[in-house]
């Protein structure tokens, strides 16, 4: 199992699918919804590797929106 | 470990500062004024000055900002934030006081405000968020657009003979005797977020040490503006503004 291994929570409906938290994951672990859309018509964000996230909180600091939580635990 | 065992309060890393209103904001996806807003909302969390914060909202996009950032703020006409603060902060000299505007509001209409306010030295913080062009207008010129930027009113591009040329505004503030602290920073990956974050900590601790003017410059975009996705107006800051307008601190007199 991996030492680092985190969590983020994605306020679906404040997401305006900007993608700006997909370029700023060094993980790989986010993507735009195709199919699905919020109550306001934006393809929102969610994990899609979530097995690959190290809670760095890069996705948080970057989202204009607020929308991102991030939680983290480290496997002794 | 399963998700719902790590999904819990010991373990978070981040979250949504208080101070940010659950209002959605009318900014565009990926606006940079979303960035800065949620960081002033920290700041003022982290330093405690959640009773002592006044900001003087500009006319531009963030004329809603009290929409968002749950502290006391005062619209301001056109361009005219900084004369505001200036008062406020003359009369209430305990209150952390800032300006958050725009450069078509600082650069343009304002600059008169602005550089006078900075030459008094007054105790107070501005965020100016350069992005280039007027965002909530339609996207016209504003004084800092690049040369040969396309705008709404210069559809072939911005061309200094006839336009003159992009005002660098911070320079200007630098030399002013009464600022103490000029950074250029952009909010466009984590890190300089995180950097953008420790300026306007800086800014506002010598606004409340009485240090003089402290400027705060964010390279910021305006994907709407500049007919790009998020993520290209970004890279495009990258490649032109930041040439233009290169980061860091222009002027620090209170360095430890
Ligand atoms: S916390 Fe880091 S690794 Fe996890 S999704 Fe966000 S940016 Fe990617
Ligand atoms: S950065 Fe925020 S608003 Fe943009 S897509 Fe990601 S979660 Fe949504």
């Amino acid at each position: 199992m991996a030492k680092v291994q985190g969590v983020v929570v994605i306020n679906e409906e404040r997401c305006k699918g900007c993608e700006l938290c997909v370029v700023a994951c060094p993980a790989d672990v986010l993507q735009l919804q195709s199919m699905e859309v919020n109550d306001r018509g934006y393809h929102y964000a969610s994990m899609v590797n979530p097995e690959q996230c190290i809670g760095c909180a890069s996705c948080a600091l970057v989202c204009p929106d607020g929308c991102i939580e991030v939680y983290r635990v480290i496997n002794k | 470990m399963d998700k719902n065992d790590i999904i819990k309060e010991e373990n978070r890393v981040y979250k949504r500062p208080k101070l940010l209103t659950d209002n959605i904001m009318h900014y565009c996806p990926g606006c940079s004024h979303g960035v800065v807003h949620k960081l002033v909302a920290e700041v003022v969390e982290e330093l405690g000055l959640e009773e002592k914060t006044i900001g003087i909202a500009p006319v531009g996009c963030a004329v809603f900002a009290y929409n968002y950032i749950d502290i006391d703020w005062i619209e301001a006409a056109h361009g005219r934030a900084p004369a505001i603060a200036s008062a406020v902060k003359r009369l209430m000299p305990d209150r952390m006081v800032f300006t958050y505007q725009g450069d078509g509001d600082l650069a343009a209409i304002g600059t008169c405000e602005s550089i006078h306010a900075a030459n008094r030295g007054e105790n107070i913080v501005i965020i100016f968020i350069n992005n280039g062009i007027y965002g909530m207008t339609g996207g016209q010129m504003a004084p800092t657009t690049l040369e040969g930027m396309k705008t709404s009113t210069t559809p072939y591009g911005r061309r200094v003979d006839l336009n003159g040329y992009p005002l660098k505004i911070s320079p200007l503030f630098a030399q002013l005797d009464g600022t103490c602290y000029v950074t250029r920073q952009s909010v466009h990956t984590p890190a300089n977020t995180r950097k953008t974050k420790a300026a306007l900590k800086q800014a506002f601790q010598n606004a409340m040490n009485g240090l003089g003017t402290s400027v705060v410059e964010v390279v910021s975009t305006c994907n709407s503006g500049w007919k790009m996705t998020p993520a290209q107006a970004n890279k495009w800051m990258v490649e032109n503004m930041l040439v233009q307008y290169p980061l860091g601190d222009l002027k620090n007199t209170v360095k430890k």
